[in-house]
């Protein structure tokens, strides 16, 4: 259904196709199958219990009548200081937020220009008796003007040659700490976070070597340079629904998680069955519980607690303990099942 | 790299002597630099020195990756329960709720969940992880079944637990006593209401005889340790 609705869009935003560049139709495609898969793995994701349970209370929570003025509020202030700013990365680590900031406005800037360029919804047109200006159209609307050899100008039409600096310069640095980090280079995986540099590296420099071969090397192969170029930018729009990168899509889910917490720390608290002390929100206990039940697990209990999510993580440790304890001293806490 | 499968991680909560070696030496392992993951817990401290050094124990099935709803938590080919995929863990912290063992911790202002991975980056070369290396109780060994064998001739290992009606396997060992009918699994919820017995300790007074000695509370139940 995503897929479709991209569809009828390029074709009304480019006007029935009529400011449609027909040289990037590959490109069309990729992000069209993109759509197909990045929507399927989500409605899977949202398919397991807990993401289910979590998506669910999230948005309950989120659009409560009472709260949502402060949470529209909350959720903006979120979404630039945490989403934009990416704090916490950069408390990980300044480098790490470097890092990842640096290759995530690098890739949302080159995708904010490429895909409206690509379907159609964004072209230029020069002003009629005026060669020197262009006008922009977007979804065949006209838009602002501005003279060609101008500063705007300038920097618009190399909006991806800086995006590429930021990508560039983001996965040397990110390089560096999987070559250098002894934690993270036991941990890493090729397919997972070795090959996505690898694409995002690629599409940066070969898209830079176009930009070479126009303005200093007479267009220079760049027939191969522009199908090597598309070969790179469509692997990776294919493979966005199965690797790293579909994070991307899955991270907002954060905002959610912290409207649900937020309203379980306000409301009743669940006191540990065994100390008595409080140590969660008594919803997202209950939640729980609900969902290790559909998920299989058989925690439940008889005596003081009727399951075992009743009692606290620091009681579970202390349990753990006695129960091998009872073993040396004589009390029974094994099982011959 | 993975764990050669010969190796294992044997734990004995007590033979634990509290002395904060493997609390320290956790927080050097390079997968989780400056925090330490293990969970030193004093059982009951104003009534017993008893404590417990829990450790990841590496679920077959961990409950933990099953409520995560981001899907951030892995287990690896061989048998170890990987920390949060930092990109995908949104800090829900269902995983510390669900852990049978108490084990995976949240850190709220860096929006990820840490745990212990036996140090990952030691243990897939062939080396012990930090805990197990400078344990001086041998509380937390790590080693072959032979070697453990030979170690500890009245103790056994079993890797089944039981909580309510859920049996759990896990990778990690704990050590009980070698009988001619070991136990299958060890029944965690069944000390729901044990409590560590206190030290009997008494001070033999000259002129006082035995018999007329009273029962005494333990004078260092309320020091601190």
């Amino acid at each position: 259904m995503t897929t479709a609705l991209l569809a009828v869009l390029i074709v009304a935003g480019s006007r029935n196709l009529a400011h449609f560049d027909a040289a990037l139709v590959g490109y069309t495609f990729a992000t069209l199958f993109a759509t197909f898969g990045i929507t399927y793995r989500y409605a899977m994701w949202l398919e397991r219990p807990p993401t289910r349970m979590y998506w669910r209370r999230g948005w309950q929570f989120f659009l409560s009548p009472r709260e949502l003025p402060r949470n529209l509020v909350t959720a903006t202030k979120r979404a630039v200081v945490e989403f934009a700013g990416n704090r916490f990365i950069f408390r990980r680590g300044v480098l790490r937020g470097l890092t990842h900031w640096l290759i995530m406005w690098g890739c949302l800037v080159a995708a904010a220009i490429t895909f409206p360029l690509v379907w159609g919804w964004i072209h230029f047109e020069t002003v009629p008796g005026d060669i020197e200006s262009y006008r922009t159209f977007v979804f065949g609307v006209a838009g602002g003007e501005f003279p060609v050899d101008s500063f705007m100008a300038f920097v618009i039409f190399h909006g991806l040659v800086w995006a590429s600096f930021l990508v560039i310069a983001g996965v040397m640095l990110a390089f560096r700490r999987r070559m250098i980090d002894h934690g993270a280079a036991a941990v890493q995986q090729f397919g997972e976070d070795i090959l996505p540099l690898i694409l995002l590296l690629a599409i940066s420099v070969t898209g830079l070597m176009l930009t070479v071969s126009y303005t200093w090397m007479k267009g220079y192969a760049y027939s191969f340079l522009a199908i090597l170029h598309a070969l790179t930018v469509i692997f990776t729009l294919l493979w966005l629904p199965f690797g790293k990168l579909f994070h991307v899509f899955q991270r907002p889910a954060q905002l959610g998680v912290s409207f649900y917490k937020e309203a379980a720390a306000r409301g009743e608290q669940a006191h540990c069955r065994r100390c008595d002390a409080p140590y969660a929100g008594a919803v997202m206990v209950r939640d729980l519980v609900t969902v290790e039940r559909e998920l299989g697990f058989r925690y439940e209990l008889e005596g003081r607690a009727e399951h075992y999510q009743q009692i606290c993580p620091r009681c579970r440790r202390a349990m753990f303990g006695l129960a091998q304890a009872s073993l040396w001293t004589g009390h029974t806490a094994s099982s011959e099942d | 790299m993975s764990v050669p499968r010969q190796l294992e991680f044997f734990v004995d909560p007590s033979r634990c002597i509290g002395c904060q070696s493997c609390v320290q030496a956790c927080s050097e392992c390079d997968t989780h630099k400056g925090e330490s993951m293990i969970h030193l817990e004093y059982v009951d401290r104003g009534q017993s020195v008893q404590t417990v050094p829990m450790v990841c124990m590496h679920c077959e099935q961990p409950t933990c990756a099953e409520v995560c709803p981001a899907d951030a938590i892995k287990r690896t080919g061989d048998g170890v329960v990987q920390s949060a995929r930092k990109p995908r863990c949104i800090a829900c912290g269902n995983c510390v709720m669900a852990c049978p063992f108490g084990v995976p911790e949240l850190y709220i202002d860096r929006q990820i969940m840490m745990k212990c991975d036996m140090c990952y980056d030691r243990t897939s070369v062939g080396k012990k992880p930090m805990c197990a290396t400078v344990c001086p109780s041998q509380a937390l060994f790590f080693g072959t079944r032979a070697e453990i064998d030979a170690l500890r001739p009245q103790s056994t290992p079993t890797n089944r637990f039981r909580f309510g009606s859920q049996t759990i396997t896990t990778r990690v060992n704990v050590m009980v006593p070698r009988s001619k009918s070991p136990p299958l699994m060890l029944d965690v919820t069944a000390a729901m209401d044990e409590r560590p017995e206190n030290r009997n300790v008494r001070l033999n007074v000259v002129g006082n005889s035995p018999s007329t000695i009273e029962p005494m509370l333990d004078p260092f139940a309320e020091v601190e340790v």
